[in-house]
């Protein structure tokens, strides 16, 4: 590239995360706020590695009770039986139902867990100062931006099995504590990935003073 | 004002007089970088990272008007109308979105029963509502700045409005149960379905700097986009 690329903090400005106007930096820096939507102006989100941090740990945390206890427990007048997430993956296995089967797996056990790692991915290189493949990890931030929303799937299912299967005294389902649990991940995670700013993928280790190449 | 001739050129545009261009900074990676105006249907990406910055959508406000007016009509159906039927030993059970809010809440999984409530019914309603007063309101610009809070309200809705997610979900429940029982797809089915794509097509074919360009300043007029911050 002929021209110099240089980022709006390097030249004292920022872009509005709300409307995306380039307002420049009040010197000495302090509180300042768009002038044309009015909302707070951040060249970096405050905390974003911190509070990043803190939710992908506390999902990782939540991971655990959410593949361990049962979503949901069919209750028949032969007794009751529970169902795990992963179980009730094996369940859907059959000669038809197969993809459906990858679907759930991929959404509910794979994307959560793999957010978690690819998060904390991010950071470490972040705090390391990497200044190495930069497009892949931005790449890689807006993938777990726009899939992060599916691993919500096993909760629409859950929700719409016991919905239906009331019919008492012959088979009703109870949702089961994992759901909840299960939910929280999702949730947390996707306060996660937005509470990361991928702008610090870009910066140097240094504060940068001078436009680089 | 910053010397901008020095600045990269978001990529994919043509070249245009710098007097027509205006600023950007990617959201990426903060790169700053001159935007010339848009031909009819380009897009825009980021010089460095590729983002997508923008793109040139004709009619925007005509065409997302249109399109929030039918999927406002469509959530509506598609609430009132049974969408999952059970028919088992003689009986039949029916249940809508909200029923199986309601039978999750009373299971005692009120929190799951929000989170589901909010995601399939909520967000997409306002969503849509949210769209809907804004292209309303930008018609005759300047509009008011109320109409800024309901856009970053919009921002925020959108990633938690989840009707395609829930229609999976809702396919796998029914593979679920057809082993158990006899189940059939209600109306409501088949109204989420077009209305998945019609939210697809709301949110492609609205243009956000359309509108911030005809909402009113919250610190008045500024200069020529680059302001200083207010307090
Ligand atoms: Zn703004
Ligand atoms: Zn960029």
């Amino acid at each position: 590239m002929s021209t110099t690329a240089a980022s709006a903090r390097s030249l004292g400005c920022a872009g509005c995360e709300v409307c995306g106007l380039v307002v420049r930096l009040p010197v000495p820096a302090g509180a300042a706020f768009c002038p044309r939507c009015g909302e707070r102006l951040h060249s970096r989100l405050p905390a974003s590695l911190e509070r990043t941090w803190a939710l992908t740990i506390a999902a990782l945390l939540l991971y655990i009770p959410a593949n361990l206890l049962p979503v949901m427990t069919t209750n028949t007048p032969l007794g009751a039986v529970s169902d795990t997430i992963m179980q009730g993956v094996v369940e859907l296995w059959s000669p038809t139902s197969w993809p459906l089967a990858v679907v759930v797996f991929v959404a509910s056990v794979t994307i959560p867990l793999g957010k978690l790692i690819a998060l904390a991915y991010l950071l470490l290189t972040v705090q390391r100062g990497s200044v190495r493949s930069n497009g892949q990890r931005v790449r890689l931030y807006r993938l777990l931006k726009f899939i992060g929303r599916w691993s919500m799937l096993d909760v629409f299912v859950d929700t719409f099995v016991v919905a239906l299967i009331q019919l008492q005294p012959l088979m009703w389902v109870e949702p089961g504590a994992g759901v909840l649990y299960f939910a929280a991940v999702v949730v947390v995670t996707m306060v996660a990935v937005n509470s990361f700013d991928p702008r610090l993928i870009w910066d140097l280790p240094q504060q940068e003073k001078h436009a680089h190449g | 004002m910053m010397a901008s001739d020095s600045l990269p050129v978001a990529a994919q545009v043509p070249a245009a007089s710098a007097a027509e261009e205006t600023l950007l900074a990617c959201p990426d990676c903060d790169l700053l970088q001159r935007l010339p105006p848009l031909p009819p249907h380009h897009a825009a990406s980021c010089a460095r990272c590729q983002a997508p910055l923008c793109r040139h959508k004709p009619d925007s406000l005509e065409r997302t008007l249109a399109l929030a007016l039918a999927a406002a009509i469509l959530l509506l159906i598609a609430n009132v109308v049974p969408m999952l039927g059970l028919s088992v030993a003689g009986r039949e059970a029916f249940t809508t979105v909200l029923g199986g809010v309601v039978e999750m809440w009373r299971e005692g999984s009120q929190v799951v029963a929000m989170l589901v409530l909010f995601a399939a019914v909520i967000a997409p309603a306002l969503e849509i509502v949210c769209l809907l007063l804004v292209v309303l309101a930008v018609r005759h610009p300047p509009a008011p700045h109320w109409v800024a809070t309901l856009l970053h309200g919009y921002e925020f809705v959108r990633e938690w409005s989840m009707i395609e997610i829930m229609l999976l979900g809702v396919l796998v429940a029914l593979i679920k149960i057809a082993e158990l029982a006899t189940v059939i797809p209600g109306l409501a089915l088949f109204v989420l379905g077009s209305l998945v794509f019609l939210l697809a097509a709301m949110a492609a074919a609205f243009d956000p700097r359309v509108a911030w360009q005809r909402i009113e300043w919250a610190a008045g007029r500024g200069p020529d986009g680059i302001a200083g911050g207010r307090g």
